[in-house]
């Protein structure tokens, strides 16, 4: 078996505020292989976003501090790593796509100097073959009329074309994994499409490893090999894109299902919202975090945390439904379409 | 009678908004859009950014004036000539009861210096000088209706959730007991799990209070849910409207169809099975369009009668509308 990438083992990350220690990330454990798509999927504060750029270290510190476990990139603990040691593997090894291009791109710097500032103070590349290497890259991401375009600063360019300089960035240094934080929110669907089908097609001409984290279950239907499946600071379920949405194992996972409207919902059903609010992480919840809007949830549920459960193939999910002294409850699973198969 | 027999509620025609960039250029931010909403229905306005959905629907409530075109509300002209500046006052405090809005950014939206009472009781002015304890009561039971409660009538708006603050610009919307409501991307800032919630609501009230809405959004797959008819809209101009399911069944305007085929499904084997229609480039600039299909230099099937003038909106049948010279 090949060696992950990036090994997350039981990665507790927090942060000092006035009000008190915000336990963002409590106990996140996944694995990225080389050249797969990882998904990581939540609402706002789950901790998705906290977790990823825990790999590039981020995340501001103070006040962000590591509680616990570890992140090894290539073998290597990244919490262990100095600034220098960080500086180098940032573009080079671990490229980063951020949500918003606006506000990530330098207003007052042209988009191919930007690109070519990768390369700055690496050895071993000229100024000369950072450019040529800089045009190659932003051609590749699907610029038109790449001369013109690198003399242009962001505010000259849409959405899409901002986002596409922002990917240029991230892959000109060809790292061997890419973290993509909600890459397509801030765009439109033909633009999205666009964007999703480009990061799809790279991965697939240069190998690189990618994590997908996102909100919308749709762009991880599109996208994913294996998703992991986040709520109130934890991995709550995990598994093959498949096994998430075919056969969903955890509540949480399937009230997110429900609660999409999708183009077969008839209008006369209601969808399923799920209720209530997520829990304030500044005091979790000791149990599961979910057992507050869960519909099945026991009295073990709210007193301590569910152990995690091994089902078929990879997929595991942390639920005390799954223990042998629960009672067997069917949880709406959506059915596989059988014309697709 | 069915919803299709009666009297429009609000009807829109050649509606334009232009802002003037500079002595040359001209931002048709709307350009000759056309539609009617029904009594009780609720139409879907959809469309990419910067395609005018917003500015349409602000047209409607008076937040923007238009250059050109008319809107009428229940009989109303709501931009002729009022004669004198009390009759617009009159006119613009009748129109306020009659129609609100709910805005998409529930940050932005609510004034972070007055309390949850305050906001939602705003409206009041306009209907009538009320007593405290009256005042109170119908707040409280604005509150109930939104899904909140008493306790939060003296809380800011920076102690609610994106969520709870939509709720409170609806209930801000509904205070005055209006006809018709816009609502403006009411949950694109809002998690997956809480706009379920927020949707299921303003379905109740629809079902409860007989509201007419027309609903401003990108998402398609929920204007489907919520609409009963829908309206495609493409760089300032109407491209298509046709009942919900008819339109999404059988799409007429390429433009339609390749916005469709982009939609994220959430279901692996149907989003990694379908055949996305690609489209050419990015939406181009409304400044100073030709005199020609908008669509045209990314259309994947134009042809030259597309560039020599605009596709008027033709009826197909079945109220099925669409702007295309081909279809």
């Amino acid at each position: 078996m090949p060696e992950a990438i990036l090994d997350v083992q039981d990665l507790s990350y927090s942060f000092r505020t006035y009000g008190g220690e915000v336990q963002a990330v409590r106990g996140v454990s996944f694995e990225v292989m080389p050249g797969e798509v990882v998904g990581i999927v939540g609402e706002s504060g789950c901790g998705k976003s906290v977790t990823a750029q825990c790999a590039l270290r981020l995340n501001p510190e103070p006040p962000g501090f590591r509680r616990g476990g570890r992140m090894l990139y290539k073998g290597e603990d990244v919490f262990a790593k100095g600034e220098r040691e960080l500086r180098r593997m940032r573009g080079a090894e671990i490229g980063f796509v951020f949500q918003d291009p606006m506000t990530y791109l330098n207003p007052t710097m042209r988009v191919g100097a930007q690109v070519e500032e990768v390369f700055a103070g690496r050895p071993g590349v000229s100024r000369r073959e950072a450019r040529s290497r800089a045009d190659e890259m932003l051609a590749l991401v699907g610029i038109s009329d790449v001369a013109r375009r690198r003399e242009q600063y962001p505010h000259e360019l849409s959405g899409g074309m901002k986002q596409r300089v922002m990917i240029a960035m991230a892959l000109v240094g060809r790292p061997s994994l890419i973290i993509a934080d909600e890459p397509t929110t801030s765009l439109d669907v033909t633009i999205e499409a666009q964007i999703l089908e480009l990061l799809d097609d790279l991965r697939r001409k240069l190998g690189t490893a990618i994590v997908l984290i996102t909100h919308d279950l749709g762009v991880i239907a599109k996208m994913c090999d294996r998703v992991y499946v986040m709520y109130g600071g934890k991995v709550v379920e995990s598994g093959g894109a498949e096994d998430i949405f075919y056969r969903t194992a955890h509540p949480y996972t399937a009230g997110l299902l429900g609660s999409v409207a999708r183009l077969e919902t008839d209008c006369d059903e209601e969808l399923k919202a799920i209720e209530g609010t997520p829990p304030d992480l500044f005091s979790p919840p000791p149990g599961c975090p979910f057992a507050a809007r869960c519909d099945y949830a026991m009295r073990v549920c709210r007193e301590s945390p569910a152990p995690e459960y091994r089902l078929e193939g990879g997929h595991r999910v942390s639920c005390w439904l799954r223990h042998e002294y629960a009672e067997p409850v069917e949880l709406p699973a959506r059915c596989a379409p059988e014309a697709a198969v | 009678m069915s919803v299709a027999e009666r009297e429009p509620l609000l009807s829109v025609s050649g509606l334009s908004k232009h802002f003037r960039m500079s002595r040359t250029e001209v931002l048709k931010a709307v350009d000759d859009v056309s539609f009617d909403v029904r009594e009780g229905e609720t139409v879907g306005l959809v469309g990419e950014s910067g395609c005018g959905k917003s500015t349409t629907g602000r047209c409607i409530v008076r937040l923007h004036e238009p250059t050109a075109g008319a809107v009428r509300f229940a009989g109303e002209d709501v931009y002729a000539p009022a004669g004198s500046r009390s009759a617009d006052r009159e006119r613009k405090r009748r129109l306020c009861k009659g129609m609100q809005m709910v805005f998409q950014n529930p940050y932005s939206s609510l004034n972070p210096r007055m309390t949850v009472k305050d906001i939602v009781g705003e409206g009041f002015a306009l209907v009538g000088r009320l007593g405290q304890k009256e005042r109170d009561e119908r707040i409280v039971e604005l509150l109930r209706t939104v899904g909140l409660g008493a306790e939060h009538m003296s809380r800011f708006p920076h102690e609610f959730s994106g969520g709870q603050r939509q709720r409170i610009g609806i209930a801000r919307a509904l205070s005055v007991d209006p006809r018709f409501i816009v609502c403006d991307e009411p949950i694109s800032a809002l998690d997956v799990s809480i706009q379920a919630q927020v949707i299921n609501m303003l379905k109740r009230l629809q079902a409860e209070r007989g509201l007419t809405y027309l609903f401003v959004a990108h998402d398609l797959s929920v204007v489907k849910y919520i609409s009963d008819r829908v309206i495609v809209m493409y760089l300032g101009t109407v491209v298509e409207q046709a009942g919900a399911s008819e339109l999404y069944r059988s799409p007429l305007h390429p433009y339609t169809r390749a916005l469709f085929s982009a939609i994220p499904e959430a279901d692996p084997r149907v989003a990694r099975g379908r055949a996305r229609i690609p489209l050419k480039g990015e939406i181009p600039s409304p400044v100073n369009p030709r005199d020609e299909c908008r669509f045209a230099d990314r259309c994947p099937i134009a042809e030259p009668v597309c560039r020599s003038r605009r596709p008027p909106l033709r009826d197909m049948g079945d109220g099925h509308r669409v702007a295309c010279h081909l279809a």
